[in-house]
């Protein structure tokens, strides 16, 4: 199964080499659409739950892609778009929470919850250990 | 009539409730004489009885959708004479009351069962029966006072207003009954603890009491969250699976901790280690069950504010959610420090792994608890809003995950008690060198800019692989039963998921073209040929059906005919997506927006390895069934020592 699976895959992977992606409304240059992919994935569609403009078929997400293809038209940075759109959206638009002080919690929480079980954790093996020797 | 006939059934199913929380917890208390037999049978009797009066209850709001009774306001609001039968029944849980009587229904069910197996001793069912009769009675109140389903409709209007489109699917006819098998199911798991707390009967036995359980809710949890994702994938009409939601979190949460206890019960169940945490777990999984809820039916998650104006729901869900839990955490503090804990066992044996297991599950779900919550807290407190998408969750839960599958294939392969670590890895040879040769021939052909993908790679092949030398080594002890294969089952599904999701991540490929008739478009190897679309009347819809000839290597293989439907009733317009797959791989192709003049837009992706995100859902989920197998026969000692 394994080895179909690989074939399957290789053969899908010569066939895309040779075919790019299209879009009605795509940059020309293919590099500046990959940067336009790139960033409409990492914005979310205001006014539907949990879909990024990549995804939404919401009219407000259409404009904004319009609004994202004449900004790197026009030569501005990812990260300029980006700067515009939270000024005017908020930090709501970006799929990825900043990491500020409001959000040190939900940063580095999974992070605390991991070491603080793996604390408990070390201790309960060192115990049972000790359990365990002491019968033999 | 019926409406009145389902508002008496629930009423007296509330005192039925009452009558047997408070019958089952005096039944619980210890006598050495037999005076406390009347109120245990009391217990029962109440819940064989709750459960009789919420079936009559959901048939007449059943009834009420068949037959199309819009006097009843749930009805006029979410049914039509037009719609097919399957539709007019799945629409009872379509909306928030029918739902919630499902949920109740559920519960009684499991109740019923709970009082007619009598396992773990007659004291543990009395008090289990009696925590489940707390939940019933306050689940039923919340019905009566704030989603009666019952409520009438004065005059009554000649039409309903129809159900939602994207809920007319047999995939979301299924998903709810599913979800809710799997939600409420850890109730009976959290009745047991708690029983077994107040009880103080705090050994192995309740374990193995609950253990059926929550091996069903795990597995009916399993089947929905799959069933939810491929409902999303083939109706959302862009193909994509899972979206970090939190509506598809909610149903996460509890499956991550459910996940946990199956783990943490096997060795409280075998050797009697870990009883505290175990009993947690049980607690912390229905409560997870209860956030679930809460998320779902408060509206809560559609806007803080939409919350705050309408807050009676949510406000009584969440009094609920806190008497449940932190009475439970109460029970807990108090009873634990009685806990006898006779846990001894070296580093290398089973299990450590398991408590591995619990620690990054634990932690997967605090992150997925984290993400979900933490925005509607933060708007909620500061009014700041934030989004955490996927890349929050890629960054957060996906290390913490990757951890735990590492550490997957080598529990099943360490003794109880003292294992050896080098002969398990001496075993798992075979996985680790398939897991390389993965790694390697995506290396060659991604070129090494593709490091996460060969990684992933390796990740699915070490996976698969263990589970062959899993397969094998538990063939040699089959006398023991279908049971010994559960890990086997469990553990391949998940490699081959993961599969699934690496690759349909990785090698989708995408096409958006406007297209006239007679004119092409090419995804991946495939070329589509447009033919035109053409209009079809469905049953309570409209729809413009495309037609698409699919030609691969020059030859046509196959039509397909993607869909747009709009909903007069409902005022509504979905896609209908056409899938062609293979086993290996879909071709998935969506009907966008008519262009004018015969022209329209036609979205077409090809995706690799889709199938097996489902495929090793529903193959985790059979894992599931051959460990309930060995329960529910006779010789159940012997079943534990073989898992």
């Amino acid at each position: 199964m394994m080895r179909a699976a690989m074939l399957a895959a290789l053969m899908i992977l010569f066939a895309q080499a040779s075919f790019a992606q299209t879009r009605p409304d795509a940059l020309v240059d293919p590099r500046l659409e990959t940067r336009a992919v790139e960033l409409q994935k990492e914005l979310r569609c205001l006014v539907c739950q949990g879909q990024s403009l990549d995804e939404s078929s919401a009219p407000l997400a259409a404009d904004l892609r319009h609004f994202i293809r004449a900004r790197i038209a026009a030569g501005q940075s990812n990260d300029q778009i980006k700067q515009e759109l939270v000024a005017r959206y908020g930090d709501v638009i970006l799929m990825q929470p900043p990491l500020d002080p409001e959000t040190y919690l939900l940063w580095f929480g999974p992070f605390l919850v991991l070491f603080l079980c793996g604390s408990v954790f070390a201790v309960v093996v060192a115990r049972a250990r000790k359990n365990s020797r002491r019968q033999d | 009539m019926t409406g009145e006939i389902g508002q008496l059934a629930l009423c007296l199913a509330l005192a039925l409730a009452l009558v047997q929380a408070g019958a089952g917890l005096w039944g619980a208390r210890a006598a050495t004489s037999t005076s406390l037999d009347l109120p245990r049978q009391v217990a029962r009797m109440s819940a064989f009885g709750f459960f009789a009066f919420i079936a009559l209850a959901f048939g007449a709001l059943t009834f009420g959708f068949v037959t199309s009774d819009f006097s009843i306001l749930l009805v006029a609001q979410n049914s039509h004479t037009l719609k097919p039968l399957i539709y007019k029944i799945s629409g009872v849980w379509g909306n928030h009351e029918g739902s919630m009587l499902l949920w109740v229904l559920v519960l009684a069910i499991y109740s019923a069962v709970m009082a007619l197996a009598v396992r773990g001793g007659a004291r543990l069912t009395s008090a289990a029966l009696g925590v489940e009769g707390l939940l019933a009675a306050a689940f039923v109140l919340f019905i009566l006072f704030t989603s009666n389903p019952f409520r009438r409709l004065d005059p009554m209007p000649f039409q309903g207003e129809g159900l939602n489109p994207l809920l007319q699917d047999p995939g979301l006819a299924m998903h709810p009954p599913m979800l809710y098998l799997g939600y409420v199911g850890l109730s009976a798991t959290f009745a047991y603890a708690a029983a077994a707390l107040i009880t103080q009967e705090t050994g192995s036995h309740w374990a193995r009491a609950a253990r059926p359980f929550m091996l069903v809710a795990w597995i009916a949890l399993t089947l929905g969250i799959t069933l939810g994702s491929w409902w999303a994938y083939y109706v959302l009409g862009w193909g994509g699976f899972w979206f970090w939601d939190p509506v598809e979190n909610a149903a996460l949460m509890p499956w991550l901790v459910a996940t946990a206890l199956i783990h943490s019960t096997l060795a409280t169940e075998r050797t009697g280690a870990f009883r505290s945490w175990t009993l947690l777990l049980a607690i912390a999984a229905f409560s997870m069950s209860l956030i679930g809820t809460f998320l779902v039916r408060s509206g809560v998650l559609a806007s803080v504010h939409s919350f705050a104006n309408d807050p009676q729901r949510g406000e009584y869900i969440l009094v609920l959610l806190g008497l449940a839990i932190g009475g439970a955490l109460a029970l807990f503090a108090w009873r634990a420090p009685g806990i006898e804990e006779g846990t001894s066992f070296e580093p290398a044996s089973r299990e450590t792994l398991l408590l591995l297991n619990n620690v990054f599950l634990t932690a997967s779900a605090a992150t997925v608890f984290l993400g979900t919550l933490y925005p509607l807290l933060l708007d909620a407190v500061t009014g700041t809003r934030i989004s955490v998408g996927p890349p929050y969750f890629a960054i957060t839960f996906t290390p913490i995950f990757i951890a735990l599958l590492l550490l997957v294939p080598l529990g099943p392969r360490l003794a109880w008690r003292k294992g050896d670590l080098a002969g398990a890895l001496k075993l798992l040879a075979p996985g680790a060198g398939l897991a390389l040769l993965a790694a390697i021939v995506i290396f060659a052909i991604h070129a090494p800019h593709m490091l996460a993908a060969a990684g992933a790679f390796a990740l699915a092949g070490w996976l698969m692989g263990a589970s062959v030398v899993d397969f094998r080594e538990r063939w040699k002890a089959r006398a023991v039963g279908v049971q010994s294969f559960a890990s086997v089952l469990a553990h391949a599904g998940l490699g081959i998921s993961l599969l699934g999701i690496v690759g349909t991540t990785l090698w989708r490929s995408e096409a958006l073209e406007v297209l006239a008739p007679g004119q092409s478009m090419q995804v991946a190897d495939t070329q589509l040929r447009f033919d035109g679309v053409t209009p079809r009347q469905g049953p309570n819809y409209f729809a413009d059906r495309a037609t698409l000839e699919v030609i691969r290597n020059g030859k046509q293989i196959a039509t397909i005919t993607p869909e747009k439907r709009s909903y007069p009733a409902e005022g509504q317009a979905i896609t209908d997506t056409s899938i062609r797959t293979n086993g290996f791989s879909d071709l998935y192709v969506a009907l966008g927006d008519d262009r004018g003049g015969g022209r329209w837009t036609v979205r077409a992706y090809v995706n690799p390895l889709a199938p097996f995100i489902w495929f090793g859902g529903a193959i985790m989920a059979l894992g599931g069934l051959a460990s309930l197998w060995g329960r529910l026969r006779p010789n159940a000692v012997r079943t534990a020592a073989a898992e």
